[in-house]
């Protein structure tokens, strides 16, 4: 019996469970970052390049599995 | 282009969009599949020429009260100068500036293609030219830092990290892939699959306008006026986008080469 049946390409279902973690890693980030201003506005300018480094090597996970998703889905 | 336009409107619509897509025709010669002249190489010498155009022409009699232009690049100057290099890698930091300031305007400039109406697509959707970018970082770092510390002690400094000695062992090729391997890799490639599905979801979007208009449900024939909407509205996301990778990119490359300049741990 078939309860669900799924035809095509299943990297869209595969993509979407891959970005969850980076979701939740570039939302840390910047919430970290709201809050150290929130407390010490003075230090804005001083974390945010790091701010910008920490949102890159996060978000390079989710584009990985974009890359990968087409590399290996064929 | 607007060749192409016309027959995605008659229909034979290639959607979901695929890797397909970004190996558009060449120019050189006209509508074949080579390699020599194709509309990225024309985009890239665009772009090039644009940054020296207009930084020439903006400089070419600098004044003390800077005129319009001369005050926009100055301040593009002054902004990867005061805020990526010398924030970044301290004092020191002036001497990369203008390798960093080359780097995040052509990067920026090429970006831009992916928003310019009628072009759309940018030559950074393609790994090749991230990839090189990257290579040219990864050099420079290991070279400055080589120049700075001399070969063994760069080597020394980084692949291993001040920790108790058994565990060096462990240590040493995380170090290693971390440093060496992933990150030109990573560079490259998070600017390649940004602008990669950034283009596919625009594709998505225009696309999907024209299958919904295409559809025999007559009830999804209007809705494709809304995907059309949301292509305009992910059109001002990817301009955010492409300005944030190019400031991501040039502040990377400026923490590698600041990491390969610190003394110490």
């Amino acid at each position: 019996m078939n309860l669900a049946e799924v035809s095509g390409s299943l990297s869209a279902i595969g993509y979407g469970l891959a970005a969850i973690g980076p979701g939740i890693g570039v939302g840390l980030v910047f919430s970290a970052y709201i809050q150290s201003t929130a407390r010490q506005p003075e230090s804005s300018r001083i974390t945010l390049p790091y701010v910008w480094i920490g949102f890159a090597v996060i978000e390079l996970l989710a584009l990985l599995g974009i890359a990968f998703g087409y590399a290996f889905g064929q | 282009m607007i060749g192409q336009s016309i027959v995605l409107a008659e229909g034979d619509i290639p959607f979901p969009p695929s890797v397909e897509d970004f190996f558009l025709p060449s120019i050189v010669p006209w509508g074949e599949h080579s390699v020599w002249f194709t509309k990225f190489t024309a985009l890239i010498w665009l772009a090039v020429g644009i940054a020296i155009v207009f930084f020439l022409l903006s400089y070419r009699k600098p004044q003390l009260v800077p005129t319009k232009r001369q005050w926009i690049a100055e301040s593009i100057y002054g902004f990867v100068r005061n805020n990526i290099a010398v924030d970044m890698i301290g004092a020191q930091g002036v001497r990369f500036a203008p390798y960093f300031t080359t780097l995040f305007c052509f990067i920026f400039l090429n970006n831009l293609w992916q928003i310019v109406p009628f072009v759309q697509i940018s030559p950074m959707s393609h790994i090749a030219f991230p990839a090189f970018l990257a290579i040219i970082s990864y050099v420079l770092f290991i070279y400055v830092g080589i120049r700075h510390h001399g070969f063994a002690k760069f080597f020394k400094h980084s692949l291993m990290p001040p920790a108790p000695w058994f565990m060096q062992p462990l240590l040493i090729p995380i170090e290693l892939f971390s440093t060496f391997v992933a990150r030109p890799i990573s560079l490259a490639l998070r600017l390649f699959a940004n602008l990669f599905a950034g283009h596919i979801i625009l594709l998505v979007f225009t696309f999907g306008g024209f299958v919904l208009l295409n559809s025999d449900a007559i009830f999804l024939k209007p809705i494709s006026v809304l995907s059309w909407a949301v292509s305009i509205a992910l059109t001002f996301l990817e301009a955010l986008v492409i300005v944030l990778q190019a400031y991501i990119f040039t502040v990377l490359s400026a923490s590698y080469v600041q990491g390969a300049l610190a003394d110490g741990h």
